[in-house]
C-alpha cells in the first residue's frame, strides 16, 4: 500500500504555490466584497466570523489542496445562481438553469442523486476490483458535494429573498443539517482516500451518507420539511454559524469512523478482507477519524455552552441535549483512552466504533424525537 | 503505627489514580445522567405521583431522580472524578513532565539495538555535523553526548514533546471545570439546609410572608432563578425552584418592567420577545439602568445576568358579556375580570367561581391548544413546517377561565372573542374540559343574520322556558296545517305531541328525545318516527324563533336557507349546552393587555473558571492529538550510524517516518 501521508518536513509556509496565495487574495477579496455590502448590517461578532471564515478556508486550501477548486467551483455555481435570480424568488421554477440545476432544492436533489449513484458505483468498484470505477466513485462524490455546497449558498441566499428579516444561514433545522452532515461526512472522506491513497472504503462510507440522503428525501417529500422557515427567537444569534458545523464536524467523523468500524470487522473475519485496506490502515484510520471528531465535538459541545449562557441563562442545565452530548463525548473519551493508555487495539475498538455511532446516532435524532427539552429542533 | 496503614493508604491512592477506576466513574455518570434524561426533571411533584402511582413515587424520590443531577450521590460522584483526575496528575504529571525536558541522552547502545525501529549504516567518515543539521531541519531538537567507547557520540533528539503537555491540560481541564461548576451549584444551600438552617417553601403564599428561613440574602455566592414580572410593576426577588417548592432569593436591585412585546415575521411567527426594563436602586428607589433585553441577548448588572426566559400574561383586564344559559329572558349581563384573577358569579340556588387563567391576543393555529400558560421564549422548536403552515392563520384573542362550583368542582374553558367561520357560517367558539390534561372540546353558538349572538340566546330563552312551550306549538300547529278545512281536532293533537316534543329536548336535548323514542315506539317504527320528531323540532323551533325576535323587537327570520341551518345549528347548540357544565357563557367584549415577562437572573461566578477550563481542555485535546511525540537517536562512530526511533503514539504516520528518516539518513552517511 502506498502512504502518501508522511509530513513532509518543510513547514506549510514554504510549501505554498502561487496558487494557494491567489486563493487566499481571492477569499479575503470576496470577504472584503462582502463587507463592503453587507457590513453595516452585521454585529462585530459576524464581521470577526466573516473575515476568520476566509482565513479559516484559505488555510484549509493550503492544507488540503483540492479544497481550493472546490471552494471556487462553488463560489462560481453560487454566483452564478444568484445573478439568474434577479431578485425574485419565483425565478427559481421559470429560469432553466435554476429550475433544473442550481435553484436550492434543485441542486439538493442533485445532491443525492449523486451520492447515491457514488454509492452504487463504489460497490462496483470493490465487486469488480476495478480501480477506475472507483475513480468515478470518487469524481460523483466530489460532484455531490459540489452540488450540495452550492445547494446550501443558494439557499442561504433565497432565504434572503424571502424576507430580509427571514434570512438566515441554513443550519438550522433537522432538513438543512442532513444536507450539512452528507457534505462534512463526504468530505472527511474524500480526506482520507486521498490521504491513504486507497478508495475501498468508499464503499463502507457511502451508504451512512445515502441513508442521509434518504431520509432527507421522505422529510422533503413528506413534510415539505424543505421550506424555508424563519428563524426562531433563540436561534438568531451569530453562535450558530459556529457551534452546529462544528457539531456536524464531529458527527460526521464519529459516523466515518463507525462505517470504517464495519468493514474492519467484516475483513477481520476474512469477509471482503482481499479487496478492503489492511486491518492495520483501517485502524489507523479509525484512531485519526475519531480523535478529529473528539478535537471538533469538544469545541462545538463548549461553543453550545457558551452560547447557552447567553440565551438559555446558564452555560450548563443538564437539558437533555446537553446530557446527550456529555454522553457522546465521553464514549469517546473512554474509546480514546482505552487505546492510548491500554494500547487496545482491534475487533473490540471496532464494535466500540460502530455502538458509538448509535449513541451519536442518539444525541442527535432520538433526544428530538423521545425526550424534551429546550433543544428539539422540531419532531419528525 | 500499624505497617497495614501506608499499605491501605497506597492501594486507596492506587485505586483513585487508576484508569480503570476513573472509567468506571465516567459509565456511572453516564447512566445516572441518561436517567435524569429519560425522566422529565424538575417536575411538580403532583405529576410523577399520577405517572407512577404513590410507591414508586417516594422510591424514586428517595433516590432522588426527580432531580437528579443535584442529588447528593450524583455531586459524590463528581467529586470522586475530580480526586481521581487530581491523583492522576499528581501521579503523571511530574514523569511527563520530566520527560518532556529529558533528551533520553542516557540511553546506551546497547539497550538501542534492541528498539523495534533501528537500523544501522556503514559510512566513510563521521558525519555527524551533517545529521545534526538534518535533524534540526527535521524539526528534531537534539543534545549530543560523546559515549565512553572509540569516540562515538551519541545525538539523542525529540520533537513534539507538547503532546505530553496535552494530558496535563486536558486532565488539569477536567478538575477546573468541575471546581467552577462547583462554586456555580448550590451546593451550600445544600449545606445549610442539611443542617436545618433553611427550608424549602412548599406553600403558595405571598412572597412577601415567605419566612426567612427560605429567604436567601442577596450575598449569596451563585444562584440561578426567575420571576414573573407584570408590565408596570417591579420585583426584587426572584424565585429558586427546588423539589416541590422555592427559596426566595433577595436581590441586590429592583427590576421594574416597563413593556415586554412580541415581534413577529409577516408569516406571523413570532421573530423577537423583548422586555423593556429599568434597573432601580433598592435603597433610593432611583432608575440606574433602562435596557431592553431580548432571547440571546442578556443584560448583566452588578455581576447578574438578566434573561428573557418566558413571557405570559400579566393581568390582563377584561370586559365580558355573561350569558346565563338556563336564564329565559336571553339577556346578557356585563362582567369585569383581570387575568389571575376570580370573580364570584351568583344564580340563585348556586354560587360559581370564576378564576380568570390566561389570555392570548392571537391564536395564530386553526383552533389551538391554548394550555400552557407560560411559554418558554428559550425554546428553539423550529417545528415542522407542514404544520405551520395549516396553522398560519390568526383567528384573534381567546381567554381562559374556570368555572368552580360550591363544591370545589371546576372546569376550565377556552372562549374566542371573534366569531369563527366554518362552512361559510359563522359562530363563537367556547371550548371546555374537566381535565387539564383533555383537549378543549368545542360548542359552537350560531351568529343570527346580524352576525349577533342575541339571535341564537334569545332563540334559547324561548326553547329551554317551559312556559312558552304551549305558544310555540300552537303557532307552529297553525303553520302547518293552515286554513279552515283541517279539523282542529287533528291541529290540537299535533301542538300537544309538539310541545311534549319542545319539553323533552328542553329537559335533556337530543338524548332525552331518543330516550322516549325508545322506550314508547316499537322497534319497526322508531327510525320513521325519529325523523317526524326531528321535524316537528325543527319547524317548531323555526316558530320559536319567531317569537322570541318578534318579542324583542328584532327582524323576524327570511324563509331561506340561512335560516334554516341558523335553526339546526341552534338546535345543536342547545343539545350541547346540556355537556357544557356551566350555566354561564362569557364572551368577550373588549380587553386591556397587560403583559408579564418572566426573567431569570443567574449570578455564576464559576462561569469564567468553567471557560478558562475549557480553553484549556481544547488546547490539550489538540496537543494530545495532533502532536505526535518522537524520539529519533543517532550514535555516530567511525564507519558506522546507528538510527534508533521511539515514539508513544504507535501510528502508520510514525513507521513511514521511520521509513524516510532511514533512507535520508542512508544518503547522508554515504556522502
Amino acid at each position: 500500500m502506498e502512504l502518501t501521508q508522511n509530513a513532509p518536513h518543510e513547514s506549510l509556509f514554504k510549501r505554498l504555490s502561487w496558487f494557494d496565495l491567489l486563493f487566499t487574495v481571492f477569499l479575503f477579496g470576496g470577504a472584503a466584497y462582502a463587507f463592503t455590502l453587507y457590513g453595516q448590517y452585521m454585529d462585530a461578532y459576524e464581521k470577526g466570523i466573516l473575515f476568520s471564515a476566509a482565513a479559516g478556508f484559505s488555510w484549509f486550501g493550503w492544507a488540503w489542496k483540492p479544497v481550493r477548486p472546490l471552494m471556487i467551483a462553488v463560489a462560481s455555481l453560487s454566483l452564478f445562481a444568484i445573478s439568474l435570480y434577479h431578485g425574485d424568488l419565483t425565478r427559481a421554477d421559470q429560469a432553466f438553469f435554476l429550475k433544473y440545476l442550481f435553484a436550492s432544492q434543485s441542486a439538493v436533489m442533485w445532491m443525492s442523486t449523486l451520492f447515491v449513484l457514488a454509492t452504487v458505483t463504489y460497490w462496483i468498484s470493490l465487486a469488480a476490483r476495478s480501480a477506475f470505477v472507483a475513480k468515478v466513485g470518487t469524481a460523483l462524490t466530489w460532484s455531490a458535494v459540489l452540488m450540495g455546497l452550492t445547494g446550501m449558498m443558494v439557499r442561504w441566499y433565497e432565504s434572503y429573498l424571502i424576507s430580509p428579516d427571514v434570512g438566515h444561514i441554513p443550519v438550522s433545522n433537522l432538513y438543512e443539517v442532513f444536507i450539512l452532515f452528507s457534505i462534512i461526512t463526504a468530505l472527511m472522506y474524500l480526506y482520507y482516500e486521498r490521504l491513504y491513497g486507497n478508495r475501498q472504503l468508499g464503499a463502507f462510507v457511502l451508504p451512512v451518507i445515502s441513508a442521509a440522503v434518504g431520509f432527507l428525501l421522505w422529510y422533503t417529500f413528506d413534510r415539505q420539511a424543505h421550506e424555508i422557515q424563519p428563524l426562531v427567537p433563540a436561534l438568531k444569534s451569530y453562535w450558530m454559524k459556529i457551534h452546529v458545523p462544528a457539531n456536524f464536524i464531529g458527527y460526521g467523523a464519529f459516523a466515518l469512523a463507525a462505517m470504517v468500524g464495519i468493514a474492519y470487522l467484516l475483513a477481520a473475519r476474512g469477509i471482503l478482507a482481499s479487496r478492503l485496506p489492511t486491518l492495520r490502515v483501517m485502524d489507523d484510520l479509525m484512531y485519526k477519524v475519531i480523535a478529529v471528531g473528539f478535537g471538533f465535538f469538544t469545541i462545538a459541545t463548549i461553543l453550545g455552552a457558551m452560547w447557552a449562557a447567553e440565551a438559555w441563562g446558564g452555560y450548563w442545565s443538564w437539558d437533555p441535549k446537553e446530557t446527550w452530548a456529555l454522553i457522546v463525548w465521553l464514549n469517546y473519551a473512554a474509546w480514546l483512552h482505552i487505546r492510548l493508555v491500554k494500547g487496545l487495539r482491534g475487533p473490540m475498538l471496532a464494535w466500540w466504533a460502530v455502538g458509538g455511532l448509535f449513541v451519536t446516532l442518539f444525541a442527535f435524532l432520538g433526544v428530538n424525537m423521545f425526550l424534551s427539552g429546550l433543544h428539539s429542533y422540531g419532531t419528525l | 503505627m500499624s505497617k497495614s496503614a501506608p499499605t491501605f493508604a497506597k492501594s486507596v491512592y492506587e485505586l483513585l489514580s487508576s484508569m480503570r477506576f476513573a472509567i468506571s466513574l465516567l459509565t456511572v455518570l453516564a447512566i445516572a445522567s441518561i436517567i435524569g434524561t429519560v425522566l422529565k426533571q424538575n417536575e411538580p411533584y403532583q405529576n410523577y405521583i399520577i405517572q407512577f402511582g404513590q410507591y414508586w413515587f417516594n422510591v424514586f424520590e428517595w433516590l432522588g431522580l426527580y432531580d437528579v443531577y443535584r442529588t447528593h450521590w450524583f455531586v459524590v460522584i463528581l467529586a470522586f472524578l475530580v480526586l481521581s483526575t487530581s491523583t492522576c496528575i499528581y501521579r503523571n504529571g511530574p514523569r511527563m513532565l520530566r520527560e518532556m525536558r529529558s533528551y533520553r541522552e542516557q540511553a546506551s547502545e546497547n539497550s538501542l539495538r534492541h528498539f523495534q525501529h533501528y537500523a544501522e549504516f556503514s559510512s566513510r567518515n563521521m558525519p555527524l555535523d551533517a545529521l545534526s543539521g538534518y535533524l534540526t531541519g527535521q524539526g528534531y531538537r537534539h543534545k549530543q553526548r560523546a559515549l565512553n567507547n572509540g569516540g562515538a557520540t551519541l545525538l539523542a533528539a525529540k520533537t513534539g514533546s507538547a503532546n505530553r503537555l496535552g494530558y496535563i491540560l486536558t486532565h488539569s481541564a477536567i478538575v477546573i471545570i468541575c471546581l467552577g461548576a462547583l462554586l456555580d451549584s448550590n451546593i451550600s444551600l445544600k449545606i445549610q439546609q442539611a443542617f436545618g438552617f433553611k427550608h424549602i417553601e412548599t406553600r403558595d403564599i405571598p412572597q412577601s410572608q415567605v419566612p426567612a428561613a427560605s429567604r436567601l440574602s442577596p450575598s449569596n455566592l451563585s444562584f440561578r432563578g426567575s420571576v414573573t414580572i407584570p408590565e408596570g410593576s417591579n420585583a426584587d426577588v426572584v424565585f429558586l425552584n427546588v423539589a416541590d417548592g422555592y427559596f426566595v432569593q433577595e436581590l441586590p436591585f429592583v427590576i421594574a418592567l416597563k413593556k415586554f412585546y412580541i415581534e413577529h415575521y409577516s408569516t406571523g411567527q413570532p421573530k423577537s420577545f423583548a422586555s423593556d426594563l429599568a434597573i432601580l436602586d433598592k435603597s433610593t428607589g432611583k432608575t440606574v439602568l433602562e435596557r431592553t433585553i431580548t432571547v440571546n441577548h442578556p443584560l448583566t448588572y452588578d455581576g447578574i445576568a438578566i434573561y428573557q426566559a418566558s413571557f405570559g400574561d400579566g393581568g390582563t383586564k377584561l370586559k365580558m358579556h355573561g350569558w346565563n344559559l338556563l336564564d329565559p329572558s336571553g339577556k346578557s349581563f356585563e362582567v369585569d375580570g383581570a387575568v389571575h384573577d376570580n370573580t364570584k358569579l351568583g344564580s340563585d340556588n348556586q354560587q360559581y367561581t370564576v378564576e380568570f387563567t390566561d389570555f392570548r391576543p392571537f391564536n395564530i393555529e386553526n383552533t389551538g391548544d391554548a394550555s400552557a400558560p407560560q411559554q418558554d421564549a428559550r425554546s428553539v422548536m423550529g417545528g415542522n413546517a407542514a404544520a405551520d403552515k395549516k396553522n398560519l392563520h390568526n383567528v384573534g384573542p381567546s381567554f381562559q377561565y374556570k368555572v368552580r362550583n360550591a363544591q370545589g368542582q371546576a372546569r376550565e374553558y377556552s372562549n374566542y372573542m371573534l366569531p369563527l367561520l366554518f362552512e361559510q357560517r359563522w359562530y363563537m367558539l367556547s371550548g371546555v374540559r374537566s381535565a387539564p390534561n383533555e383537549p378543549f372540546r368545542y360548542i359552537r353558538f350560531p351568529l343570527d343574520a346580524q352576525r349577533s349572538l342575541d339571535g341564537f340566546m334569545r332563540l334559547r330563552g324561548v326553547m329551554l322556558d317551559p312556559a312558552r312551550h304551549a305558544e310555540i306549538a300552537q303557532q307552529f300547529a297553525t303553520s302547518a296545517l293552515p286554513g279552515e278545512a283541517v279539523q282542529s281536532g287533528m291541529r290540537a293533537k299535533l301542538a300537544d305531541s309538539t310541545q311534549k316534543i319542545l319539553a323533552l329536548f328542553a329537559g335533556g336535548g337530543y338524548p332525552a328525545l331518543s330516550d322516549f323514542i325508545e322506550k314508547t315506539i316499537p322497534e319497526i317504527e322508531r327510525d320513521k318516527a325519529a325523523q317526524t320528531y326531528l321535524k316537528i323540532l325543527e319547524l317548531s323551533t323555526y316558530e320559536a324563533y319567531h317569537i322570541a325576535q318578534r318579542q324583542a323587537g328584532a327582524p323576524e327570520p327570511e324563509t331561506d336557507e340561512a335560516s334554516g341551518w341558523f335553526i339546526r345549528d341552534s338546535l345543536n347548540s342547545l343539545n350541547d349546552i346540556f355537556f357544557y357544565g356551566a350555566p354561564v357563557y362569557l364572551q368577550l367584549a373588549s380587553y386591556d393587555q397587560i403583559n408579564a415577562s418572566g426573567v431569570q437572573l443567574t449570578r455564576s461566578p464559576g462561569k469564567n473558571i468553567v471557560y478558562a477550563g475549557s480553553a484549556l481542555l481544547v488546547l490539550g485535546v489538540f496537543a494530545m492529538f495532533y502532536i505526535r511525540e518522537r524520539r529519533l537517536w543517532l550514535v555516530v562512530k567511525p564507519g558506522q550510524v546507528l538510527l534508533a526511533m521511539s515514539s508513544n503514539r504507535k501510528t502508520l504516520d510514525f513507521e513511514t517516518e521511520f521509513e524516510r528518516h532511514k533512507q535520508q539518513i542512508s544518503k547522508i552517511v554515504k556522502e
